[in-house]
């Protein structure tokens, strides 16, 4: 599994990869969040508003901090 | 309704006298604050609803629609109800232009999107009365219909910075959304909204109140009046650092033009602080020639300064 948070380093971007990570480590899997900062890899997935979160190279949200809980069911699914 | 309340307890229950400068003020400061907050929960509300109905994505299908004098007055329009924050103003102008949306329809958008927003509406609602925020939204939507068009006319396509798209575009997410969903979704924006100007909004206040009951009325007739020329190009350059503090520059506005300045001057003051901000344009370098930034800087400031001389010329 491969979770990716899109962002350009806002406030809001970090607020979503500190709650994908407390999600990964309350499902207790070993997955890394790997953080994408760059506009050419953001605009390759057709993103429009940021942050986004990706998983599995599938855009799951866009333009929303995703709370902890709502991460989790993301990933269970 | 809130009116007789206050009044209750700042003159009974606080046994404050009438008529005495600090009672007022605190009268003054307390009917604003909890009239603008109320305001603020209800309107930023119904906005957030409203523009879960619009993500960028449908915007971008509609605008890229050929529509072609359309264009700009429906992006105008579209900006006001698409969800946009100045973080993704990179991500939203490249897919735009991806998508094949002329430059000036999306410049349309750009514009009128941060000038025509949520907080600034309900304070100047609740400051100033409908009749200058309709006066505020019609001239914002003017200023980003025309500023489109001119910088389309510019031709100014080659000054847009080169990006490597490392993909090819991924699918959209899903946004079909039940209406409890979109309850929750737009409570939520509200709450972090309110969280994040509360303060600029108590102390916005506050100074005006202060404002208003200390300093003489008629003092800034001489330097923000109609009668000083300068006043609106002065205005529109010190409103551009100060973006995203519309919630706090509105009530001390406000209270500035009771004490003298000219409305029109004032109008430019709150539009260069949501149209032309800094940080907005460092962000916007990443995908936008120096040169560009600068046209697009000077078109809207122009817009914004003839927007000012105008109501100073109308009103009153």
């Amino acid at each position: 599994m491969k979770i990716e948070v899109l962002g350009m380093g806002c406030s809001k971007c970090s607020q979503l990869t500190a709650n994908a990570e407390a999600a990964v480590k309350e499902l207790n899997i070993p997955v890394a969040i790997v953080k994408a900062t760059d506009i050419g890899t953001i605009t390759g997935y057709g993103v429009m508003a940021i942050p986004a979160l990706v998983i599995d190279g599938k855009v799951v949200s866009a333009g929303r901090v995703l709370t902890k809980d709502e991460i989790k069911e993301l990933i269970v699914r | 309704m809130i009116k007789p309340l206050i009044d209750v307890l700042v003159y009974d229950i606080l046994k404050m006298q009438r008529g005495v400068l600090f009672s007022e003020a605190l009268n003054f400061f307390l009917y604003d604050t909890i009239k603008i907050f109320l305001l603020l929960i209800v309107i930023i509300f119904i906005v957030s609803f409203i523009r879960t109905f619009f993500p960028p994505e449908k915007t971008r299908a509609i605008l890229s629609h050929k529509h072609k004098y359309t264009g700009n007055v429906l992006a105008a329009i579209l900006g006001i109800v698409t969800p946009f924050c100045s973080c993704s103003a990179v991500p939203l102008f490249l897919g735009f232009i991806e998508a094949g949306i002329p430059l000036g329809v999306t410049f349309s958008f750009l514009v009128a999107s941060p000038v025509i927003n949520e907080v600034a509406l309900v304070m100047l609602w609740g400051l100033f009365g409908w009749k200058i925020a309709l006066i505020y939204i019609g001239s914002g939507l003017t200023i980003a219909i025309i500023s489109g068009m001119v910088i389309g006319k510019l031709r100014v396509e080659g000054l847009i910075e080169e990006v490597n798209c490392q993909k090819p575009s991924g699918c959209a997410p899903g946004l079909g959304q039940s209406i409890k969903e979109r309850i929750v979704l737009s409570r939520g924006y509200t709450k972090d909204i309110i969280r994040r100007i509360w303060l600029y909004v108590i102390i916005g206040i506050g100074v005006g109140a202060w404002i208003h009951g200390y300093i003489p009325g008629g003092l800034l007739v001489k330097y923000a009046g109609k009668s000083n020329w300068l006043a609106v190009p002065f205005a529109t350059i010190i409103g551009i650092p100060l973006y995203s503090n519309a919630a706090g520059v509105i009530p001390l506005v406000s209270a500035l033009t009771e004490k003298g300045m000219a409305m029109g001057t004032a109008l430019a003051f709150m539009m260069a602080v949501t149209a032309l901000s800094l940080p907005e344009f460092l962000i916007l370098r990443r995908v936008m020639k120096l040169k560009l930034l600068i046209i697009f800087a000077s078109v809207v400031g122009t817009g914004i300064i003839i927007t000012g001389y105008l109501f100073n010329f109308i009103i009153r």
